[in-house]
């Protein structure tokens, strides 16, 4: 595997060969020593136009924990300010001599583009409202180490901002293909035009799917892009979509709360779901790390195309 | 165990050749654990036409029963008991071989000495070389500080691996020292690194192929340690 641009890139085996490295790199985070010399001499870039906290942290912890270098470019002091573009601002990172780079952009596609420039291997960390792969592995890890590996049949809801949302396009394609069952909910302005080459099925009607529920997915209402003027009031949106306590005691005993962060507390979902017994979004979180480690091997680490 | 190919142009055949990739080849799946299917993962480099065939048969079950015995009590008898040993198998046969040693020193001595589990692929030195994946979990039950660790595993070769396996020790402790016990040594080695414990000396050729099963990790009746190698060589060096 060179690159990591969508979940479409990965095959079923690649899919089960990062959840099973994940295990093993999450034994070595909770180590004394969370370190391992898998990565040495290699360097890593994490190129970030878009804000971002866990997402970045999560890709530097796990190149650092495999013992890479990291160099962090950050978009608010660097060169972009002054007008450089995105080919030149890559070609002038790539001349350095580095392994891989780790993108985040608001438009869908550039990760793509930045593959057809330079050598280095290119992991999206979320285009616009394209694709966020990292975070569909995470997921999938985080809910098969609860439900094991086989999903068929398993039941997903997304909730929210769907529409705006890369996380629900690649978790849905993703989690599919895993063979469990995606329903993704929200008002009908939030819902993208075509949900069929998603694989997944849509409803407007939270409460009347919720019970059913094997994994509660919330995602957050994304204000800078255009979520607030598709919908009354987010009062209303928490409401109708909302996980409040309520509809919190209306689950499956045994569903599993999540969300990819950030999370805006009272609104798509309430705080104390979030922090509730059923919540595994710090897992989520600590999963990353892992998840990430196991990218990074497969792509700069395990030699698979080196030939 | 595995070797890093001093040749670029000759990579292929010794990676195919050397024992490790065979081993990592057939271990069976159930684990979850797998290696992509390569060229370089091949067991035969010499292509259909002349595969390998069955030289020797190193051990028979009842020989490695024996064995086993033998250096369970060679482990006992080096370490004046066995109070402060831990002994930690190496991925993917070594844990298995661990256990039964451990078996047999609490069959004469008394004592449940911890048993642990080492994967050393992250500290290899062919990362990127070769396509690898972690044959599974590092779990060390117990502090090794100030313990004696022996180090298991079937074949010793290159030494590659165990160097590897000391580096991964360090992370988890400072133990009083470190011992090795393997059940075929087949010779070549490029690094300074030695066996404490040996079943048998097996000095082999690089296109040959120490085969090991265990009723444990593999898909077979009883424990069998065969060297096979291609139908050209036979006789050339018996």
């Amino acid at each position: 595997m060179k690159h990591l641009l969508s979940v479409d890139d990965l095959s079923r085996a690649d899919v089960d060969d990062v959840l099973d490295l994940a295990a093993s790199f999450l034994a070595v985070t909770k180590r004394d020593i969370p370190k391992v010399p898998a990565l040495r001499g290699k360097t890593i870039v994490s190129l970030f136009f878009e804000d971002s906290t866990r997402t970045r942290l999560s890709f530097e912890t796990a190149a650092k924990r495999m013992s890479a270098d990291v160099m962090t470019f950050s978009v608010a002091t660097s060169s972009v300010k002054k007008g450089e573009g995105l080919r030149d601002t890559v070609g002038t990172i790539s001349a350095m001599g580095i392994d891989a780079v780790v993108v985040r952009h608001s438009s869908a596609g550039a990760p793509q583009r930045i593959t057809e420039w330079i050598d280095a291997s290119i992991i999206n960390a979320g285009d616009g409202r394209h694709e966020h792969p990292t975070q569909a592995l995470l997921d999938a890890f985080t809910i098969t180490q609860h439900r094991g590996r086989d999903l068929s049949g398993l039941k997903v809801g997304i909730i929210g901002d769907v529409r705006n949302s890369r996380v629900a396009h690649s978790d849905a394609k993703l989690l599919t293909a895993l063979g469990a069952h995606v329903t993704l909910i929200a008002p009908p302005t939030l819902l993208p035009e075509s949900v069929e080459s998603w694989g997944a099925t849509a409803s407007l009607d939270l409460d009347s799917v919720l019970p059913e529920l094997d994994v509660v997915m919330t995602l957050r209402v994304q204000h800078e892009r255009d979520a607030q003027s598709r919908f009354p009031s987010l009062r209303e949106f928490t409401q109708r979509y909302g996980l409040t306590i309520e509809r919190a005691a209306r689950m499956r005993p045994d569903a599993l709360v999540m969300h990819p962060g950030p999370m805006n507390r009272g609104v798509e979902i309430a705080g104390a779901v979030a922090d509730g017994a059923s919540s595994v979004i710090d897992e989520q979180v600590t999963n990353g790390v892992a998840v990430r480690m196991a990218v990074l091997w497969k792509i700069l680490g395990s030699g698979g195309d080196v030939v | 165990m595995a070797e890093s190919p001093k040749e670029k142009n000759l990579a292929s055949a010794q990676i195919a050749a050397s024992e490790e990739s065979s081993i990592i080849d057939q271990t069976p799946s159930s684990g979850g654990f797998s290696m992509p299917e390569t060229p370089h993962s091949q067991e035969s480099p010499q292509g259909a036409a002349s595969p390998d065939v069955l030289r020797t048969r190193v051990f028979s079950a009842d020989d490695l029963r024996r064995a086993h015995t033998r250096i369970a009590h060679e482990i006992v008898e080096r370490n004046k008991g066995a109070d402060d040993v831990v002994l930690v198998g190496m991925h993917s046969r070594g844990p298995a071989i661990a256990e039964r040693l451990a078996t047999a020193i609490k069959s004469f001595e008394g004592i449940a000495v911890p048993v642990g589990t080492l994967d050393a692929t992250f500290y290899r030195d062919d990362i990127g070389m070769r396509p690898v994946h972690p044959a599974g979990p590092t779990h060390v039950p117990v502090d090794i500080t100030g313990r004696v660790v022996v180090l298991v595993d079937d074949v010793l070769f290159t030494g590659r691996t165990i160097r590897a396996a000391l580096d991964a020790l360090t992370e988890l402790g400072r133990p009083r020292c470190v011992q090795l016990a393997v059940l075929v040594d087949r010779g070549g080695r490029e690094l300074p690194i030695r066996a404490d414990y040996v079943g048998r000396n097996l000095p082999t050729r690089l296109a040959e192929d120490v085969r090991v099963r265990l009723l444990e990790t593999d898909d077979v009746d009883e424990d069998t340690i065969e060297l096979w190698g291609p139908p050209e060589a036979l006789g050339d060096d018996e």
